[in-house]
């Protein structure tokens, strides 16, 4: 009877419960590398946070001329006070600033209408129609009791909405045709889509660029010249098409064949096919990358610097260059761009985020 | 009558017969725009008096270019001075490649942590780099280093021998010698000997069932050579100490300005990205694939090796060969704060020439090749880390 263990097993404890703010911290002290994390990290936040506020408000200038800003190492608050219309304008003349305000305004108003798939439909389409040619006629005038604004004096945050708003809608039929012309049974059709898309897809934005700006001039029938905005924004459009048409291509691919075999079936054509039973079902699955790729067009827009065009980014650069200010607002200035830039790449993030756990719920 | 015009309709509704007129449609649009550009330009290039043809390669370039891996001088040809433009650029790509993958990496692990404090400082990371402009941040950078670090004459020294100012960061460097090539080469022996002797003692192993510890004998093999060639050829290294002088720093290697903060620039904003692919591809993997290893028996990191990331990889190189085409792309950035890469040099070259057509369509078909250089390789990587069969 040896085997037989003779004294009592002395009682286990239970697992310990903790209470529930114990419970909370628990994941951040609860084994010693999480504590060492949590207080390097706790430190650096402190050490940023007080740097932070030290330089917006402590040792910030609130009042007062580029001079003082000068002496105080501290954010130099009159810069704004006295460059935020030009920063957010640019050479637009000062007196009709409410245009590409009310412009812009417009654009967001639609936009916030159109980020409800409730409103997704025709009636959409002519909306976006209109508000892109009251903003139009805001921002040129010319007609209608406005003053003619030529192009070249368009500039700063209206302009960069509109080089990439305006590219992406460009570059979604031509990206859908582009598209279909890659799944085409047809060779001939087929290569000429592969080859526009790889070709513009392995080079950067800047070469697309240079050739609207450079070559483009030397490519048109003697004597004609195009506006530079409109090159830029060509370049843009056809850039964008490239990448447009992967997506839609994914789309297309996400599309089972039976759809196609049963509207075959059905006796519909190709187009037919494609107009009322692939696209609008392949158009609910690319919206969500096509939010991606917007918030990424909206931040290359910047590059319409290399060739002259002064877009938010380059207004607020040379707002930071102007003689009385130069050198003295150089962090101000770029922070100012990186958190407009941050504002709203942030709300379209989340949206796209928001539209995939919307189509996932399967709402039709 | 009647006949006739059925045959007439069944050409048109005949679908190979459309078929072959869309295509020869498609063939003669493209045609007829090309010939119409062509004529244009040729009509433009003439009227102006602008030369045409790749003949000014060879003409002497005549600029000074601020930093190149090879030797140039200003009379050296166009040519030579693209091939400085098209090293500059692979060299900062390369570099932000492998920062950029360590990086995020890292920034991709910590976004997973149990503790809620690093993984949302990680996220933060990730939304700022991501969500702000790339240029934004070079032209950030680049005031940084220029206006808030001392002119040269004060640098600061960070650790002995190298040097903060906002003429750039000089460090140390080894004056390179023939021997050295010699035994960097028998490195390269070394590490393929090792890669071998790995191999075949796999073989044997899943031959005989012995098992047998490999990495000694991969060590010798990969250290071997190397140990050869020093004692042959004995090698002297020569450091390359900076100096401070009055003006300027001399000695050890010079990093410009633009250098450092295009350098910088593409490896954060990559950085951002791999951290997002690392993240997906972890999480990718389900639990039971842990668990399962773990009832085979097989300790934590034999699991990562065998298990978890063979399967992480499948997901992680695809997005990661894009991330990796998107730097090598945003480095002509370069042009926009002075870094004299292939573009910032094509374009001086547009402006001295003349020639507009030339230097583009050779800068785009370097990026072109070397685009479809690295997605063939990845895509090779890819086919051997994908599901077989």
């Amino acid at each position: 009877m040896q085997l037989v263990k003779e004294e009592l097993t002395p009682r286990l404890r239970r697992p310990v419960e903790f209470s529930s703010w114990r419970k909370q911290l628990q994941p951040y002290v609860g084994t010693p590398g999480n504590a060492a994390i949590t207080v390097i990290c706790i430190a650096l936040i402190a050490i940023t946070v007080q740097k932070v506020i030290g330089w917006l408000f402590l040792d910030a200038v609130f009042t007062g001329t580029p001079t003082a800003c000068k002496e105080s190492d501290g954010a130099c608050w009159p810069f704004f006070a006295s460059k935020l219309r030009f920063m957010l304008f640019g050479f637009y003349p000062y007196d009709e600033h409410w245009r590409p305000t009310a412009s812009l305004l417009l654009f967001f108003a639609a936009c916030g209408i159109s980020m409800n798939p409730a409103f997704w439909g025709r009636k959409l389409m002519v909306l976006w129609g209109c508000v892109l040619a009251v903003c139009l006629w805001l921002m040129l005038g010319g007609v209608f009791g406005l003053s003619f604004v030529p192009t070249s004096q368009w500039g700063g945050l209206p302009l960069s909405f509109m080089l990439s708003f305006v590219g992406l809608a460009g570059a979604f039929p031509l990206g859908i045709a582009l598209a279909l012309a890659r799944a085409s049974k047809l060779p001939v059709i087929r290569v000429v889509a592969i080859a526009f898309i790889e070709l513009v897809r392995g080079v950067p934005l800047i070469s697309i660029l240079f050739m609207a700006s450079v070559m483009l001039p030397l490519f048109m029938p003697g004597g004609m010249t195009i506006d530079k905005l409109l090159r830029a924004q060509i370049a843009i459009i056809l850039f964008a098409a490239a990448y447009v048409a992967e997506i839609v291509r994914g789309g297309l691919q996400a599309i089972p064949r039976g759809q196609y075999e049963a509207s075959a079936a059905m006796g519909l054509h190709y187009w037919q096919m494609m107009r009322l039973i692939v696209l609008p079902q392949a158009i609910k699955i690319m919206i969500p990358p096509l939010v991606t790729l917007f918030i990424g067009f909206f931040q290359d827009t910047t590059l319409v610097v290399i060739v002259g065009l002064l877009d938010f980014l380059d207004t607020v650069r040379s707002a930071m260059r102007e003689p009385q200010w130069q050198g003295i607002a150089v962090l101000e200035g770029y922070l100012f761009a990186a958190v407009v830039y941050l504002f709203f790449s942030t709300i379209m993030g989340a949206y796209s985020r928001y539209l995939e756990r919307y189509f996932r719920m399967g709402h039709d | 009558m009647q006949a006739a015009s059925d045959s007439r309709w069944r050409v048109i509704y005949d679908l190979r017969a459309r078929a072959i007129f869309y295509q020869v449609a498609c063939a003669a649009a493209v045609v007829l725009v090309a010939t119409f550009l062509f004529k244009n330009a040729s009509d433009n290039l003439a009227k102006q008096n602008i030369a045409t043809g790749f003949a000014y390669l060879w003409r002497e370039a005549g600029f000074v270019i601020s930093q190149s891996p090879i030797d140039y001088q200003p009379a050296d040809s166009y040519a030579r001075a693209l091939l400085v433009g098209i090293l500059n650029t692979i060299r900062v790509s390369a570099l932000a490649v492998v920062l950029a993958t360590i990086i995020g990496t890292l920034v991709g692990i910590g976004r997973l942590s149990s503790n809620p404090l690093l993984a949302r400082l990680m996220m933060l990371y990730i939304e700022v780099l991501r969500n702000v402009p790339l240029l934004l941040f070079l032209f950030l950078w680049y005031a940084i280093i220029v206006t808030t670090l001392p002119p040269v004459r004060e640098a600061i020294t960070v650790l002995p021998h190298v040097y903060l100012s906002n003429g750039g960061f000089v460090i140390p460097s080894v004056a390179w010698t023939p021997s050295l090539t010699g035994v960097a080469i028998a490195g390269v022996l070394g590490i393929a000997l090792a890669v071998l002797t790995v191999r075949a003692m796999r073989a044997r192993r899943i031959a005989t069932g012995i098992e047998r510890r490999s990495w000694p004998l991969a060590t010798a093999a990969a250290l071997a050579p190397v140990a050869i060639a020093v004692l042959i050829l004995r090698p002297t290294l020569d450091m390359d100490w900076p100096t401070p002088g009055r003006f300027r720093i001399s000695g050890g290697a010079q990093l410009m300005p633009e250098f450092v903060a295009l350098l910088v620039g593409l490896t954060l904003s990559a950085s951002a990205n791999v951290a997002e692919i690392v993240r997906s591809g972890i999480t990718s993997i389900k639990k039971g694939q842990w668990e399962a290893a773990a009832s085979l028996g097989l300790r934590r990191p034999l699991t990562l090796r065998l298990v978890i990331l063979p399967q992480a990889l499948r997901v992680i190189i695809p997005p990661m060969t894009s991330t990796y085409l998107n730097i090598f792309k945003n480095s002509s950035l370069a042009i926009a704060i002075g870094y004299p890469d292939l573009v910032m040099v094509s374009n001086t070259t547009m402006n001295q020439t003349g020639q507009a057509i030339e230097p583009i369509a050779l800068f785009m078909l370097v990026y072109l090749s070397l685009s479809l250089a690295i997605s063939v390789f990845m895509n090779w990587y890819n086919a051997r880390v994908a599901l077989r069969g």
